[in-house]
């Protein structure tokens, strides 16, 4: 599975808040969501955002509320990837609940730049910027969370449990 | 190799001799919950799992934080959960009138309890640990399983130890110190770890210096805060809860990534500055500064809508009157703490300085209703987030302060010094 956009560069503690504040929760429609996602960091991110395209950032992406309205509204905004430095840990769990890619990397965090077009090979954790030529090597999955993934989400996997 | 005490809890959830930290295991839940902003959501994820939850006593839904619904959506939403809870024939299912915001609630009604493994569909869940349980937020997938299933996955964290020692001063109270703290390790300072309290300073804090402790571990990135059981907890648990309940203590060879020492007699009243909870000045150094002048003031919320809260504002705020230019909101966290309010005649003090005295809800807090903030406007607020447009206008600033600094802040109409406000 592979992901291939241009980025969205933040910087630290991006939080649940800013990605979609409160004021929207009175609905879980991803759909309606997205069209308000990062409404407090970056207002204009709706109007630019591609399908495929990838969020970029530094330290503890999604800290805060444990809104799983955050990676539903980004995933259904179009985004293909976040790759961060580090990811709070609600966040992580809830982004791959609903199946969005998420991805640390410190290095790629530090070496890419709003813009840049960048490809990811999410088998080999390979991140490739094809703007400036570069490559780094992200954190692959542990074996159980790519379990998940490959079952389509904690809901299937606990259904194909059951059987 | 011995095991912290989040460890051991987990362990026996998990039905094994002993765990390490990174290891994945699946463990028993004692209590699951959601609220009206992830509890709607989960029921269609229920529904793909099971017809029913896995236990009618475990499963507990909270409307608190747009309730009373503030729109159509909002009374859609506490309207499926409602009828859901009623369909599944649940036990704890808070209405409005008879309930509070969620983490003063569960422990106050006795829901939850020492020992116990819990999970919430919201990110303040990790407040239990003050009764020397294990608890900690998720997201509305994970608690939907949860629900349906009674188990969940974890990646057992290693732990950070505090170690407490000292008194602390008259207007020093669980806010300042969780202050303190996160302004020392940072926002990501405990990320994924366990931020277990000890020391015998612990003896000196109150039960709702400990849940306005643990509530606020999250804010250091962790993934649950978690309190020894003494005399005090379990006096505690006594009067509220009709549970079994049972006492984990940490090997005395257990492995810390980190010891740190806190002396709660040093630490000041404290106030985190926008937009991070760790983003720490004491008092004294906002003091050196030009006076900061606010426009609102909130006291309340999961973190700091207890009993003790509203006495500590009351004692700043009796006999006298707000600042003209401040607006005061005062949230009771649950009826019960609201109904002690009018009884030991709180609600008239806060009534005759002049502030608001709203329902229990978490309203203000996550800028939802009650009290949201215009373009320009500063709080000084007793919540616990104080990130960009958290509480309205992207450009309203929070200020996170204890009740004392909060009451101190409404008469002075900028950031003041209990110490120096005093009683009246």
């Amino acid at each position: 599975m592979k992901a291939k956009g241009h980025v969205f560069k933040y910087g630290d503690n991006v939080d649940t808040d800013v990605i979609i504040p409160a004021r929207y929760l009175n609905s879980f429609d991803a759909q309606e969501l997205a069209g308000h996602a990062m409404a407090d960091i970056d207002p204009d991110f709706v109007k630019k955002v591609q399908p495929g395209d990838i969020i970029v950032a530094n330290k503890n992406f999604g800290c805060g509320s444990s809104r799983e309205h955050a990676p539903l509204c980004l995933k259904a905004a179009g985004v293909g990837c976040i790759i961060a430095e580090t990811f709070a840990r609600i966040f992580y769990r809830n982004a791959i609940n609903i199946g969005l890619p998420i991805i640390e990397c410190p290095e790629a965090a530090a070496g890419i730049e709003a813009g840049d077009e960048v490809e990811v090979d999410f088998d080999s954790g390979r991140i490739y910027n094809l703007t400036k030529g570069t490559e780094f090597q992200g954190q692959a999955f542990p074996e159980f969370m790519q379990k998940l993934i490959a079952a389509g989400g904690l809901v299937n996997y606990t259904n194909s449990k059951k059987k | 190799m011995g095991m912290t005490m989040t460890q051991k809890i987990l362990a026996a959830h998990a039905g094994v001799d002993s765990v390490e930290a990174g290891q994945l295991i699946e463990a028993k839940l004692d209590v699951v919950m959601a609220n009206d902003i992830t509890g709607p959501m989960a029921l269609p994820i229920i529904r793909q799992m099971s017809d029913h939850v896995f236990d009618r006593d475990k499963v507990v839904f909270v409307p608190d934080h747009f309730t009373p619904n503030k729109d159509i959506k909002s009374a859609e939403n506490s309207k499926a959960i409602r009828e859901y809870a009623k369909e599944q024939g649940l036990t704890w299912y808070f209405e409005q009138g008879k309930s509070g915001v969620e983490h003063a609630i569960l422990p106050e009604a006795g829901v939850v309890t020492a020992g116990e493994c819990i999970i919430g569909a919201d990110s303040h869940t990790c407040t239990y640990g003050a009764l020397g349980a294990f608890s900690t937020g998720m997201g509305t997938t994970d608690v939907a399983t949860g629900m349906a299933t009674g188990e969940i996955w974890f990646k057992v964290p290693s732990a950070i130890k505090f170690v407490l020692t000292g008194k602390p001063g008259k207007y020093v109270s669980g806010k300042d110190i969780i202050i303190h703290i996160i302004g020392k390790i940072g926002v990501d300072g405990a990320l994924y770890k366990s931020m277990e309290f000890t020391g015998d300073g612990i003896a000196n804090l109150s039960m709702d210096d400990r849940f306005t402790i643990a509530n606020m571990a999250i804010e250091a990135g962790a993934k649950n805060g978690i309190f020894p059981v003494d005399e005090k907890t379990e006096a505690y648990i006594k009067e509220h809860s009709k549970k079994p309940y049972a006492i984990y203590e940490a090997d005395a060879d257990a492995q810390y990534d980190e010891v740190i020492d806190i002396d709660l007699s040093q630490v000041r009243p404290t106030v985190a500055f926008p937009h991070l909870p760790g983003n720490a000045k004491t008092i004294d150094e906002v003091e050196a500064m030009e006076p900061i002048k606010i426009d609102q003031v909130v006291i309340g919320s999961c973190t700091n809508g207890r009993m003790e809260d509203m006495r500590k504002a009351a004692a700043i705020l009796k006999g006298r009157t707000v600042h003209p230019d401040v607006r005061v909101m005062v949230v009771p966290a649950t009826q019960k703490i609201y109904k002690q309010c009018i009884e030991e005649g709180l609600l008239e003090i806060f009534v005759d300085a002049g502030c608001a005295v709203n329902t229990p809800s978490c309203g203000p807090c996550m800028g939802g209703h009650m009290g949201v903030m215009a373009a320009g406007e500063k709080c000084v607020s007793t919540t616990n987030r104080n990130f960009v447009g958290r509480m309205g206008h992207v450009d309203s600033l929070i200020y996170l302060a204890s009740p004392e600094v909060a009451a101190a802040s409404a008469i002075a109409g900028y950031i003041a010094n209990p110490e120096k406000v005093g009683e009246a």
